[in-house]
């Protein structure tokens, strides 16, 4: 592995089949300057790429294990494969790329950044979402989106049972059929402001052949929490 | 935590390595069941009217060659015994529930570990690592396996504890999971002359199996039956002499990827343990969907 003190445009390789997680996870939080990584080899390994707080460029070629880039800020991730549980858990900011499917939990709590699924994103897919967004460009299983809070969630294909179950207030938009409705999820007009967001995040997440018409909107009924605003200091 | 791992053989040119690659799959899920570990192989089947017996001698030593002389006594005939570390396998030229009466009540200090015409079971307490170089579980040939790590959480740490399960000729389960209902559903079962022989959950869903698949069900059926009759969290790998058949709970509460090449089919509680595979890389794989029965082999779900 090079020293931590190269700059962006010189490409670090990074073999997984003979340096540890760890080791490629320390030289990431220790590089100074922004890097460009390349991760061989993954195997399946848990927390590659995590806790990243800079704006590297990381590929990874192959598939992923648990909680890929958890807790990303600034970072771009992209995953030449598919990925575990909890791809992107946490993130705050920047980008991760999945181009193949990700499995349960994708972006659960994600603050904030973008997370692009091109395959399918199975079961509670965005879970507790606090402000992320989360575009998949296939179909999420069951429960996703269950108590989100802030943030989007674009699902190009269908969505599984109990879509938003006890959400907050992310926004919800979904292309093809929604299995299911959580409690106090309910389908909700879609205005100029809307479609001018998933043109948007559809740009962003390089989806050129879907439209933003195509969608249906999804969201809060606001009928199970009782959170006011005027109480907001209080919380 | 528990983990699974299925390798099902579509080329018989990997039969010759099957168990190689079942205990890489295994070593890479040990650290989601370092208490005890399991195999089930498929191979070599028995002469037609010979049933294959894999024994332990849970509690103590066993004097396999006598108990193969006696067995040749007492039948038609009867291989010596193929010694595995604590475990024994026998081909007695007998029908294989005619073997396990005469067993019960000849030496009820032996545990039978799986009985039918290719299955052969060997599980012990202790690491995966260990169990796997105990047993020698590289040089073990087979058309398909499943294997198990154990990380206990409902009951104790035993080799009967262990799994995978016998749930009658040639079929077995392992289990991801836990199971909430398993000791009303154990009486039911008790009553309907299913026999266990420990408390622990797992065992009471292979006890399930048994059952419905004695009332008539076809496995799938029995399967499905997990859906509605079962209450917890599974992810089950059912074997059976064709092949073996994967179920997870409808929640989704434990993980499995599935995988296939032109070579094989596997399941494994991870990708990792896939990845050791033989062109792994360029695998379809996917996440098996809850709640819904998948297969693999001619009659498994006929």
């Amino acid at each position: 592995m090079a020293a931590a003190d190269a700059t962006r445009e010189d490409l670090l390789s990074v073999d997984l089949a003979s340096e540890s997680v760890r080791q490629l996870n320390q030289l990431l939080h220790d590089a100074r300057e922004p890097r460009r990584v390349r991760v061989l080899h993954p195997a399946g390994r848990h927390s590659i790429a995590v806790g990243i707080d800079a704006p590297h460029e990381v590929e990874i070629d192959g598939h992923v294990g648990y909680y890929c880039a958890g807790m990303n800020k600034l970072a771009s991730v992209r995953v030449h494969g598919n990925c575990g549980v909890g791809v992107a858990e946490n993130m705050m900011s920047g980008t991760v790329t999945v181009e193949g499917s990700a499995s349960q939990s994708a972006a659960a709590s994600a603050r904030g950044g973008l997370l692009v699924v091109h395959g399918d994103a199975s079961a509670r897919c965005a879970i507790s979402l606090k402000g992320a967004e989360v575009v998949v460009r296939g179909s999420v299983g069951h429960m996703s989106a269950f108590m989100a809070q802030k943030g989007a969630l674009v699902v190009c294909g269908d969505a599984g049972e109990a879509l938003g179950d006890s959400l907050y207030e992310a926004r919800l938009y979904v292309r093809g059929e929604v299995a299911g409705l959580g409690a106090d999820c309910i389908e909700k007009e879609m205005r100029d402001e809307h479609l001018e967001q998933l043109r948007e995040l559809l740009e962003r997440a390089e989806i050129e052949d879907v439209g933003a018409e195509e969608f249906r909107r999804y969201g809060s009924a606001r009928e199970l929490y009782h959170f006011h605003v005027e109480h907001l200091g209080s919380y | 935590m528990c983990g699974i791992a299925g390798l099902y053989t579509k080329s018989p040119a990997l039969q010759a390595q099957l168990g190689e690659h079942l205990s890489s799959m295994l070593e890479q899920l040990s650290f989601r069941g370092p208490d005890s570990a399991g195999v089930a192989f498929y191979r070599e089947p028995a002469p037609a009217g010979s049933c294959k017996i894999s024994l332990c001698a849970a509690h103590g030593e066993a004097d396999w060659d006598a108990i193969g002389a006696e067995l040749a006594d007492a039948f038609e005939g009867a291989s010596p015994p193929r010694v595995r570390a604590t475990h024994a396998l026998f081909v007695v030229d007998a029908d294989a529930e005619e073997v396990q009466g005469w067993l019960a009540a000849e030496h009820p200090e032996l545990r039978l570990m799986s009985a039918g015409s290719s299955i052969e079971i060997y599980k012990e307490a202790g690491r995966p690592g260990d169990f796997v170089r105990r047993f020698d579980i590289e040089r073990i040939d087979g058309s398909h396996a499943l294997g198990h790590t154990r990380m206990a959480t409902e009951s104790r740490v035993t080799t009967e504890h262990s799994h995978p399960f016998s749930t009658g000729l040639d079929l077995c389960l392992v289990h991801n999971g836990s199971l909430s209902n398993h000791n009303r559903l154990r009486g039911k079962l008790r009553r309907e002359g299913i026999q266990f022989q420990t408390d622990n959950d797992s065992e009471v869903a292979a006890g399930y199996l048994t059952w419905r698949l004695r009332e008539g069900a076809s496995l799938e059926q029995a399967l499905e039956g997990c859906l509605s009759d079962l209450d917890g969290f599974y992810t089950f790998a059912v074997g059976s002499a064709d092949g073996f058949a994967v179920l997870r709970d409808p929640i989704a509460c434990k993980p499995a990827v599935m995988a296939e090449t032109d070579e094989w089919v596997a399941i494994a509680s991870e990708y990792r343990a896939i990845a050791v595979l033989p062109g792994a890389q360029d695998a379809v794989s996917w996440e098996p969907e809850p709640g819904r029965v998948y297969s693999w082999g001619t009659t498994l779900v006929a």
